[in-house]
């Protein structure tokens, strides 16, 4: 085992090694260089067929879970649409360096469209980038990744979109006027504080001037620390008129909360929330409109833009534009982004169209 | 010290005793046939896999087992004296969430990484204290110490990412030997193994494990410092977390305290397909190294067969529950047989 004249010499290495970092400089986060991913060269041609026999292939971030089954379906009809072959594969969790084994083996299959949402938006870059120099198109939706590591981004739908949706419908339900709340999900979710940032602007607007929003309230995205969340609003402001909650897990507790208490139809609830969840509530009546993208639409689109892509109808350069499907014609905004549009909105009349 | 007593657990195989001294405590069989597992499997990969037998997907396959490969070698040790360590991706990922911090910090990563390494020696550390000094079973420590340094992580870094380090890193991790598709890490783990499996086979310390974990008061009694031999091998299995940790987060690019969660039963996984008994006094390194490979292979082989996730995980669970169920059919078969012919030797 070690003796003394072994420690000795590691203390020595070890102290020798710091020292000479400390004055030598080494790589820190200042003086680190930029990575950069490859660049486009190629021009866009809006007229490009889409080749026969294209291979998509859909990355969610993870396998069985609901909102990427639907998602997928989307893809898989578009793909079907402009006869290419389609397939789905995927880690059973949802981690961050799950989706890398994956990506590669659809490199090395040599796959022409890969469709990924990112866990992580870093950790699938080098993976991504391997893949594209490779030859492969990729284009992300839901979960980006580094602008660096992909041609397209499809956005599910503007951040300003989901905060003018939610602030209108509740608007609408309380009539105007009134104390609201928000129930998000942890004080740091990047998503959740654009769109809460974005409500409290729309707030400010003239015809929303009888609205005041009281506090934000965090539950994690834990359904129980939700639920209690949602009790602990009506306890301390007895004169809540609506709760806007821009996250499903919160929604979908808030309004299990309301529907089993006193204020069930008193308070209006909305969010974000999927219609399987929140279909009950919608019946016994505590719940009358919440929103969220189509995640088949998103699936669908995405699929469309990599066809577009892999054909070279575009390169993901801002204003070129393409074709997808029944949703029509799309463009590529700033960054590589192509924005989905609107939330839908459902209620009791559309609700049953849908089931995710 | 308590009184030696005769173990109810059947004596190691008389085997190695007469073998040449390099050798002795290598069992022959598990490997040979873990060994022969692998190279079934890489040959029937290759003939009914497309694409599987490249360069470029060995370099994959390589990559994707790097980390867990990294953290077997310690862990065989580890194991061979009957103990375990659950709380290595625990500290892999503590390791991954405080480079990120002290890069925010602006430290230089040549400073961090050995920072790192040396926090890695001291959650091991931490861990041989606990086994050795409070005598309490490495399972329950480690499992303690697995929640409790991925709660640190998190406190750390919080649920954020760091990953604005430089691609002279990151890409460096993964860069591959000049003119050929193997990864450079390769040559890294290779070097460990051997240094590894030297310990284990060839030196005095090697042997003294195996009689730890064949009967731990008889070697204590037989003068072998046991304690201490545990305390250094959880010192040892925190700094290669450690190592696998500062390479995780170059290869992903991304420090993150959630880092390799769940990694910690893929090593036991590797390690135990590789031969190595749970209970301790039996296994070999380059039966390892063989297990880590053989799920990397299978992994990789299905996935480019397209086979889903789900059936991935149900595979390489079954093959493992196999792996640790045949042997000991096999040793109770024999158990059974040498008790027919000769008296019990001893209680129990």
């Amino acid at each position: 085992m070690l003796r003394s004249p072994h420690r000795a010499g590691l203390a020595g290495a070890l102290a020798a090694l710091l020292l000479a970092t400390a004055c030598g400089g080494g790589t820190t986060r200042e003086s680190a260089e930029e990575a950069g991913g490859p660049e486009a060269t190629a021009v866009a041609d809006p007229d490009a067929e889409i080749p026969e026999g294209l291979q998509v292939a859909f990355l969610p971030k993870q396998l069985n879970n609901p909102y990427f089954t639907v998602a997928d379906a989307g893809g898989e009809e578009a793909v079907g649409e402009f006869g290419g072959e389609f397939k789905e594969v995927g880690p059973s969790e949802a981690t961050a360096s799950s989706q890398v084994s994956y990506i590669n083996t659809l490199s090395q299959q040599d796959n022409d469209v890969i469709v990924t949402a990112a866990n992580d938006p870093n950790a699938v870059c080098g993976a991504l980038n391997q893949a594209r120099q490779a030859g492969a198109s990729v284009v992300t939706f839901d979960s980006d990744t580094d602008p660096e590591c992909r041609d397209v981004f499809v956005n599910q739908a503007s951040a300003a979109g989901i905060a003018e949706t939610l602030v209108r419908l509740t608007s609408e339900r309380i009539g105007g006027s009134g104390q609201i709340a928000i129930l998000s999900a942890t004080p740091n979710a990047t998503n959740q504080n654009a769109w809460i940032e974005l409500m409290e602007r729309e707030l400010e607007k003239e015809e929303y001037a009888g609205i005041e929003l009281v506090t934000i309230a965090y539950g994690n995205d834990d359904d129980q620390k939700s639920f209690q969340e949602t009790q602990g609003l009506l306890r301390s402001y007895p004169d809540l008129a609506g709760i806007i909650s821009p996250t499903t897990v919160g929604v979908a507790a808030a309004a299990r909360y309301l529907s089993g208490s006193e204020y069930r139809g008193e308070v209006a609830l909305t969010g974000l929330g999927t219609p399987n969840q929140m279909r009950e509530f919608v019946e016994d009546g505590t719940v009358e409109s919440f929103a969220l993208w189509n995640p088949a639409d998103l699936g669908y689109l995405a699929a469309w833009a990599g066809a577009a892509l892999a054909a070279g109808q575009i390169t993901g350069e801002a204003g070129e534009t393409f074709e997808a499907g029944r949703l029509g014609e799309y463009e590529v905004g700033a960054d590589g982004e192509v924005v989905l549009g609107p939330p839908t909105v459902f209620t009791a009349d559309n609700i049953d169209d849908f089931d995710f | 010290m308590t009184e030696p007593h005769v173990s109810a657990r059947p004596a190691p195989p008389p085997g190695p005793a007469r073998r040449p001294a390099l050798l002795a405590g290598v069992p022959a069989r598990r490997e040979t046939s873990v060994a022969g597992a692998l190279l079934v499997s890489v040959l029937a990969a290759s003939l009914l896999v497309d694409g599987f037998a490249t360069g470029r997907n060995a370099g994959f396959l390589i990559l994707d087992v790097a980390a867990v490969a990294l953290i077997a070698l310690p862990m065989t040790l580890v194991i061979v004296t009957g103990e375990i360590d659950l709380s290595v991706a625990s500290t892999l990922g503590l390791t991954s969430a405080v480079l990120g911090r002290l890069w925010l910090a602006g430290l230089a990563l040549e400073l961090i990484v050995p920072l790192c390494l040396l926090l890695g020696a001291l959650l091991g550390l931490m861990n041989g204290l606990l086994v050795t000094v409070a005598r309490l079973p490495s399972l329950a420590v480690t499992i303690g110490t697995m929640a409790l340094y991925r709660g640190l992580a998190y406190v750390v870094l919080g649920d954020r990412a760091v990953a604005d380090f430089p691609f002279s890193w990151t890409g460096g991790a993964v860069a591959a030997l000049p003119g050929t598709p193997v990864p450079w890490v390769a040559l890294l783990i290779a070097g460990l193994a051997a240094a590894f499996g030297v310990l284990l086979h060839a030196t005095a310390f090697g042997r003294s494990l195996f009689a730890i974990g064949s009967n731990a008061d008889a070697a204590a009694f037989a003068g072998i410092p046991v304690l201490r031999a545990k305390l250094w091998l959880f010192v040892a299995t925190g700094a290669m977390a450690a190592l696998a940790g500062v390479f995780w987060t170059m290869q992903y690019g991304s420090a993150r305290a959630d880092n390799a969660t769940g990694l910690e039963l893929s090593v036991v996984a590797a390690v135990l397909l590789g031969g190595v008994s749970i209970f301790g006094g039996v296994g070999a390194l380059p039966g390892v190294l063989a297990g880590v490979l053989l799920l990397g292979t299978i992994r990789n082989a299905l996935q480019l067969a397209d086979v889903p996730s789900d059936t991935l995980t149900v595979v390489t669970g079954l093959l493992l529950i196999v792996s640790v169920v045949v042997p000991n059919l096999l040793a109770r078969a024999r158990e059974h047989r040498r008790r027919r012919r000769s008296a019990p030797a001893g209680p129990g």
